[in-house]
């Protein structure tokens, strides 16, 4: 459960990161814009609540670690990465520039604080089971928080990896669907492409802890990490609804803000949008 | 370095796969970092003995090998050292983008283990015989690629590879493959091991062409030919020295695998040749064809592979010298 002080910081965080990924690819012809938007509430939960975490030593040994498969809302990760203090915030300016830190998809090899390579769909579901196997031989009590989109399931490998997580009661795996209803192509919860049905009854079948909340309700997702942390004998999984271009009236719900860019009014637009929220919360939470 | 070559080369009674399960034992020992992943073939190479010593660092993933690679990536960046088995074309093939992205672009540590190689597979047949996976696994940047000759190099490959960081695959027979180095000799992964000097022409071979193309000497010898034969049993890095020395020194090359020409041993020292000291050559391997089922001895034939073929492949190229 939140307290006031930690929901304050935590909407703020979520929305300020939000800002940075609107800054990051309206400098660039087009960047993930909905994919991005639609995890920074789970982003901000993770980074300032739940997860072990030392931002002036990434590499230690006794953190949790985050695989963000839907490599593609890097950016998103990187603005959570850079408001936590693992680089300065300038280096958000050059995502996808060449000799970047900061390419569009998630790669350890380059970037501070990243965990994980991930970027073609499914494989990061494995490298996080394989994460926390490895944890699990050595005893370790630490969690792998597992961002998969719902799209990304469509993937025959997530489904073997559910299948491994359960056999080897992996309990300190925790993975979220990013469940916004929308892929390249259209739908994810219609027949019109591949329908990815009801996620969470799937993972309970293949013998998962699966809880279904709202995506954006920082509570609610807190709450459901808290609980699946306290889960044990099986691994989790949290189903969070959520909007994809979630912040931005221009980009909530539209099929096109997988991949996008913006002129300069729209930037001006959506930061608008942006920070009027920010200053309700800023408000709100006194 | 330093090698001696076995008397006779008949087959080793000792299964290849007793012995990487020997050595991965031995490995595991003293390291606690070795872990054994399969999916679904532990039983069929042979690998349970480690399953019943260390369990808990076993992971046999069931008849998944995309999950099981990226599991085995994933452990290896946490610092384990997995190596990972299934038949050859099911971790090349079937999960190439796995090995070529969790695993080499990650700057992941894993083994891969590939086995039944070419037409070792015999009875499996077309559907399990991999003329392709060297090949594969060679286009992945950074991938070290080991056919390991015999049992007493795969033991030492075994070792090597272990305390090797980077993704690796090594392409192994599981049962019985002839003797061709005495216990005790000793490999350098990279360094091509010169098994018979010549100066008519050189044999370049892997696997189970190294036999042959042993035989094959023996029979030009027999005519007057004198052929260099060089064991390459490391396919990348290639050893592009020996490759020029050979070129500058004989003047012709052959090479013998049990693989798919294209993309395979000869492409690689063709490469090299080209761009070095252009000489002529023949490439003795399967000339891009889809396996068949049949016994061992029928496949070679029907392939190609045998040390009559490599002495035609001599006398063809001496031809063009």
């Amino acid at each position: 459960m939140l307290n006031e002080k930690e929901r304050k910081e935590i909407k703020i965080f979520s929305k300020r990161a939000q800002m940075e990924v609107v800054k990051m690819i309206a400098g660039l012809p087009a960047g993930h814009l909905g994919g991005c938007l639609s995890i920074c509430d789970l982003l901000s939960v993770l980074y300032n609540k739940q997860m072990k975490i030392e931002p002036s030593n990434p590499e230690w040994e006794e953190r949790d670690w985050l695989v963000d498969s839907k490599g593609h809302s890097g950016p998103a990760v990187y603005a959570s990465l850079a408001l936590k203090g693992y680089f300065p915030m300038e280096q958000l300016a050059t995502l996808n520039i060449p000799h970047t830190d900061l390419p569009s998809h998630c790669d350890r090899n380059h970037t501070v604080g990243i965990d994980m390579t991930t970027g073609s769909l499914g494989q990061g579901a494995s490298l996080a089971a394989g994460v926390a196997n490895g944890m699990k031989i050595d005893g370790r009590d630490n969690y792998v928080f597992l961002i998969l989109g719902d799209g990304e399931i469509q993937e025959g490998q997530v489904w073997e990896m559910a299948m491994h997580a359960a056999s080897r009661k992996l309990e300190h795996l925790i993975a979220f669907v990013d469940y916004n209803k929308l892929q390249i192509d259209g739908r994810t919860d219609t027949d019109s492409i591949c329908n990815v049905g009801d996620i969470a009854a799937k993972f309970r079948s293949f013998g998962w802890y699966a809880q279904s909340v709202n995506g954006h309700d920082v509570d609610a997702i807190d709450d459901a990490i808290t609980l699946a942390k306290a889960n044990r004998g099986c691994p989790s999984v949290i189903v969070m609804d959520t909007v994809k271009g979630y912040g931005w009236s221009k980009s909530a719900n539209q099929v096109g803000s997988h991949s996008r860019g913006f002129t300069a009014e729209e930037k001006e637009e959506a930061l608008a949008e942006m920070q009027k929220e920010l200053d309700r919360y800023e408000g709100t939470y006194a | 370095m330093n090698f001696t070559l076995s008397e006779k080369h008949d087959d080793n009674p000792i299964e290849m796969r007793k012995v990487y399960c020997d050595t991965l034992i031995e490995l595991a020992e003293k390291n606690d970092r070795i872990c054994v992943l399969d999916a679904d073939l532990m039983a069929a190479m042979g690998t349970k003995p480690f399953a019943e010593k260390f369990p808990e660092r076993t992971i046999d993933c069931g008849i998944q090998e995309a999950n099981m690679i990226g599991v085995a990536c994933g452990l290896s960046v946490q610092g384990k050292i997995p190596f990972a088995h299934t038949f050859a074309p099911f971790c090349t093939r079937r999960a190439c983008d796995q090995i070529f992205l969790s695993g080499a672009y990650n700057k992941a540590n894993v083994k891969v283990i590939g086995s039944d190689p070419g037409i070792t597979a015999a009875y499996n047949g077309g559907t399990h015989m991999p003329f392709e996976d060297m090949g594969i696994m060679r286009l992945i940047p950074g991938m070290t690629v080991i056919e390991p000759t015999d049992n007493v190099m795969l033991g030492e490959m075994v070792k090597q590879v272990s305390g090797r960081y980077g993704m690796c695959y090594l392409r192994l027979v599981r049962r019985s493959a002839p003797e061709i180095y005495k216990e005790g000799s000793t490999f350098e992964i990279g360094k091509a091991v010169p098994i018979i000097d010549g100066k008519d022409a050189t044999v370049i071979a892997s696997g189970y062409c190294v036999k042959e193309a042993i035989d094959a000497a023996d029979i030009l010898a027999r005519k007057g030919v004198s052929v260099r034969v060089l064991d390459m049993f490391t396919w990348k890095p290639l050893d592009e020295d020996a490759v020029i020395r050979a070129a500058e020194e004989t003047g012709a090359i052959v090479t013998a695998e049990n693989h798919n020409i294209i993309n395979g041993l000869g492409a690689a020292v063709s490469q090299a040749v080209a761009r070095r000291y252009p000489v002529p050559m023949e490439y003795v391997g399967v000339q891009d064809e889809f396996g068949e089922v049949g016994p061992v001895d029928y496949l070679r034939e029907r392939f190609g592979l045998t040390a009559e073929h490599i002495v035609a492949a001599v006398e063809r190229v001496l031809e063009r010298k």
